[in-house]
């Protein structure tokens, strides 16, 4: 289908399942349980969910076929997300120029550092890509303050034009993002028993662009484009001394990946119109290359699974308290539970980092390849089980 | 023949059981079914308490969790009380908010605008969230005010000293109990005059963000009027750290003033340096050289230390004060965690007063109706004197408190002396004064 094999089209049905149904399986919880701390279906979080996995997606074409390590990629999500809120305040509430435009302008700021970060490989490579992003960072934390707005971040306001769209509505509010009308925040909500779940309207087209991007990816993947990207990988010197020039190919993927980060920024800006400096510092820079790692470098689907995992911790660790926590153990004896909270208490709240770190590393240290080598794993695991039960059932015991 | 019927059957029946589990369960848009955002329909409300854990601002942050807890035990009937016994308004009654147990989720802002609008909306989407409060940042709580007018729910700001909160940035939906950077500029220039003399030339070292700037111009303003000169304003960044660099110019300027508009941890970091290069120490153009620090608070003071002996600066609040109000919260604080709380926590502990009881008055969680009952409020008992919730701008005008680096503390938390307490009329100005202009606060949201 779409001129994927058939492992392919497994794959892009399977990532169409998990985010068309994400409302259904990110909330397996009632809303009054106890549990229900651990939901991750609400809008925003879904958002954020897709968003970064475009944005891991993009990254994973540079590094995991040609290896080159980028360490400034957020400085191309920034500046999709500035582009992005200044269609908002220029021309209309109206994603689709927004997103365009955010595109455009992050392919062509890749460009720009691409083909001065690509003149070196290796660790200079990585350093110049940090550099230029903390050079970004800072032009639009202090010096670009009239186009940034700093360290406030760039919000839209009553006064701004918008040429295509209303000022201020009638009521006197700034109006909201839209796809021709279809509000972006606009949320549909599913009660079923205990349950709630929620549909949002911008969710499901960051999905649906998730979707494109992923498709886009695989392609990329497996054709002479892809396969090139790899010989790189494997070998650069080899191919510059077949006669090939190699720039153009790590070029075009450092630019192609750009875009795509370009557009996780666009579209973070259309589900939010708000652009901070901060979303092109070296930390979220190098959060991406954690999502890549952690889900699994150099595979389809590993940066997704990367990105949910780290939003996950990030959103939903990070708002456990010492209170929750009581009411957790609150069936244990006074001493006890007082004990242990004490113990759980560095690895939750604001201590969710200290809890990412250390799964990083269990995972870096056990399953080198990435979530997805664990589900390799596990796989391959049952598989060889229900082998030797086939085996042990077949076998006829001789009798003692 | 039979088997059709069967699974005819079955069709009809699997038919109905979707049918019915798609219709039963009161499907509804948040629109149809709620008259406003996040309507608490069970019998507790939820209030979300957005306030820094990581960060430059930490310390601020983990102390106005601390008041907002206590706050919430206050309304529930918990406690003593607080200050519901001394305040003026007398609506609420300790059985939380409407007859409502109030609930609370808290979420770190890490200081950056992005986490904090990521947090807020979390609170607001899956935690049905009626109420957002807290920040300990201007551009972090202008972030979220924007939020909260887009998603229908009322902001309570909690430290934010930015001109723009209520100016430039202001919303229908957000309120501030806090001062601002023109209040402090107001309230400090006549104690400076007196103390500096009109003959001073001032240098600025200034947070690069939107409280830092619009402190820098209140203040600049203010000394200029009184005939002082500025001869620089240098920005710093928030997250930075070693302030030496900025400060070895400041010896070679030929000022004799340095204003170091830095809260939280870049104050206490920056004075330090400052301390540390012997600026306290030096004669410039003959006169001593002298540090003022425009917004100051007692986490701060404890964090310098020593260095704060004798500088100078405001506050919006201090635990010495010997109003009823004043003495009734540092009592309960105090009982329940051992120590006094800083202004960070008595404004906070307000905003949540404040938005409980008028949503008593109002009848309603409906942020319209929370708005209006807020709009133009005055009220006693506080902390701060009569105090008005100016119905133009959403802001609160009150006294305001010149404070001084005690030379002898007499315990860890005495390390403040207020100096003058600033009468409201002195510090307050007209809503369209020049550095409030240029915002609007719109119609109020109800969301939904």
């Amino acid at each position: 289908m779409f001129g994927l094999d058939k492992k392919d089209t497994s794959m892009l049905i399977i990532v169409a399942c998990l985010t068309l149904f994400a409302p259904f399986i990110l909330n397996p919880f009632p809303t009054d349980s106890a549990m229900a701390q651990f939901n991750a279906g609400y809008p925003d979080l879904m958002q954020r969910f897709v968003i970064f996995g475009i944005f891991a997606i993009g990254f994973n074409i540079l590094f995991g076929l040609t290896g080159y390590l980028s360490f400034g990629h957020a400085a191309f999500l920034g500046a999709g997300s500035y582009s992005a809120v200044w269609m908002f305040k220029l021309v209309g509430m109206n994603v689709i120029p927004a997103i365009l435009l955010s595109v455009i302008v992050a392919g062509l700021f890749a460009l720009l550092i691409g083909f001065v970060s690509l003149r070196r490989s290796g660790i200079y490579f990585s350093i110049l890509t940090l550099a230029f992003a903390q050079m970004s960072f800072n032009l639009a934390y202090s010096v670009l303050t009239p186009i940034t707005n700093g360290e406030t971040g760039l919000q839209l306001t009553l006064d701004d034009p918008r040429i295509l769209g209303v000022s201020a509505t009638a009521d006197g509010s700034i109006p909201v993002t839209s796809l021709f009308g279809l509000e972006m925040r606009s949320t549909f909500e599913m009660a079923i028993g205990p349950w709630a779940f929620q549909f949002n309207v911008g969710y499901y087209l960051c999905a649906l662009i998730l979707l494109a991007a992923f498709y886009l990816s695989i392609r990329i993947f497996r054709s002479p484009f892809g396969m090139m990207l790899r010989a790189v990988k494997s070998n650069q010197q080899r191919m510059n001394y077949t006669g090939l020039n190699t720039r153009p190919y790590t070029l075009a993927a450092f630019v192609i990946s750009g875009m795509y980060a370009g557009l996780a920024g666009g579209l973070m800006a259309s589900m939010d119109p708000l652009a901070g400096a901060e979303r092109m510092q070296w930390t979220a820079s190098g959060e991406v290359v954690l999502m890549t790692i952690l889900g699994g470098a150099g595979t389809l689907i590993g940066p997704v699974l990367g990105a949910g995992f780290i939003k996950y911790f990030e959103n939903i660790f990070s708002k456990i308290n010492d209170n929750v926590l009581h009411s957790w153990f609150s069936f244990m004896p006074d001493g006890m539970e007082d004990a242990l909270v004490f113990i759980v208490h560095p690895f939750i709240g604001k201590g969710w980092h200290l809890t990412l770190g250390i799964l990083f590393m269990l995972v870096v240290i056990f399953l080198p390849g990435g979530l997805v080598e664990g589900g390799q794993r596990i796989k391959g695991w049952l598989s060889r089980r229900k082998a030797k039960d086939s085996n042990t059932s077949g076998e006829t015991n001789p009798a003692e | 023949m039979s088997e059709f019927d069967a699974s005819r059957r079955r069709v009809l029946k699997t038919g109905a059981i979707a049918g019915a589990g798609v219709a039963l369960p009161t499907i509804f848009t948040a629109s149809s079914a709620a008259a406003f955002t996040n309507e608490p329909t069970g019998g507790t409300v939820t209030l979300g308490f957005n306030v820094p854990q990581t960060g430059p601002y930490a310390d601020e942050g983990a102390d106005e969790l601390r008041a907002y807890e206590l706050a919430v035990e206050h309304l529930n009937g918990g406690g003593d009380g607080g200050m519901m016994n001394t305040f003026s308004s007398k609506a609420l009654q300790g059985n939380g908010i409407l007859g409502k147990k109030v609930e609370y989720v808290t979420g770190d802002t890490q200081t950056k605008s992005d986490a904090a609008r990521a947090s807020a909306k979390s609170m607001i989407e899956k935690d049905g969230a009626v109420m957002i409060t807290g920040g300990s940042s201007s551009g972090v709580a202008i972030a979220v005010q924007g939020l909260c007018q887009e998603a229908g729910v009322i902001f309570m700001a909690g430290l934010t000293h930015s001109n723009d909160t209520t100016g430039k940035d202001k919303k229908a939906n957000g309120f501030r109990h806090f001062f601002n950077g023109y209040m402090s500029g107001a309230a400090l220039a006549p104690v400076l005059k007196n103390l500096y003399g009109s003959d001073r030339t001032a240098y600025h070292l200034t947070a690069d963000y939107t409280w830092g700037w619009t402190q820098e111009e209140s203040i600049a303003a203010a000394t200029e009027a009184l005939g002082w000169n500025t001869v620089n304003k240098v920005r710093t960044p928030l997250a930075a750290t070693d302030f030496s660099s900025y400060i070895a110019p400041v010896l070679n300027s030929g000022a004799d003033v340095l204003v170091l508009n830095h809260y939280g941890g870049n104050m206490v970091n920056s004075l330090t340096n400052a301390v540390q290069f012997g600026l306290r120490d030096k004669v410039v153009n003959g006169k001593n050289f002298e540090i003022v620090v425009p917004l100051y608070s007692r986490l701060m003071a404890k964090g310098a230390g020593a260095n704060v002996k004798g500088i100078h600066g405001s506050t919006n609040w201090h635990w010495t004060l010997q109003d009823e109000g004043s003495k009734a919260f540092v009592k309960s604080f105090g009982t329940k965690y051992g120590f006094p709380p800083s202004q960070a926590a008595h404004t906070t502990y307000c905003q949540t007063l404040l938005y409980a009881d008028a949503v008593e008055r109002a009848g309603t969680f409906n942020p319209c109706g929370v708005v209006e009952a807020l709009e133009g409020f005055e009220f006693d008992g506080l902390g701060n004197g009569k105090t008005l919730y100016r119905a133009e701008d959403h802001q609160c005008f009150k006294d305001v408190l010149v404070v001084r680096g005690k030379e002898n503390p007499t315990s860890e938390f005495d390390l403040l002396e207020v100096v003058e307490v600033t009468p409201r009329a002195q510090v307050e100005y007209a809503p369209d004064h020049p550095m409030f202009a240029g915002g609007n606060l719109g119609a109020c949201n109800p969301g939904a």
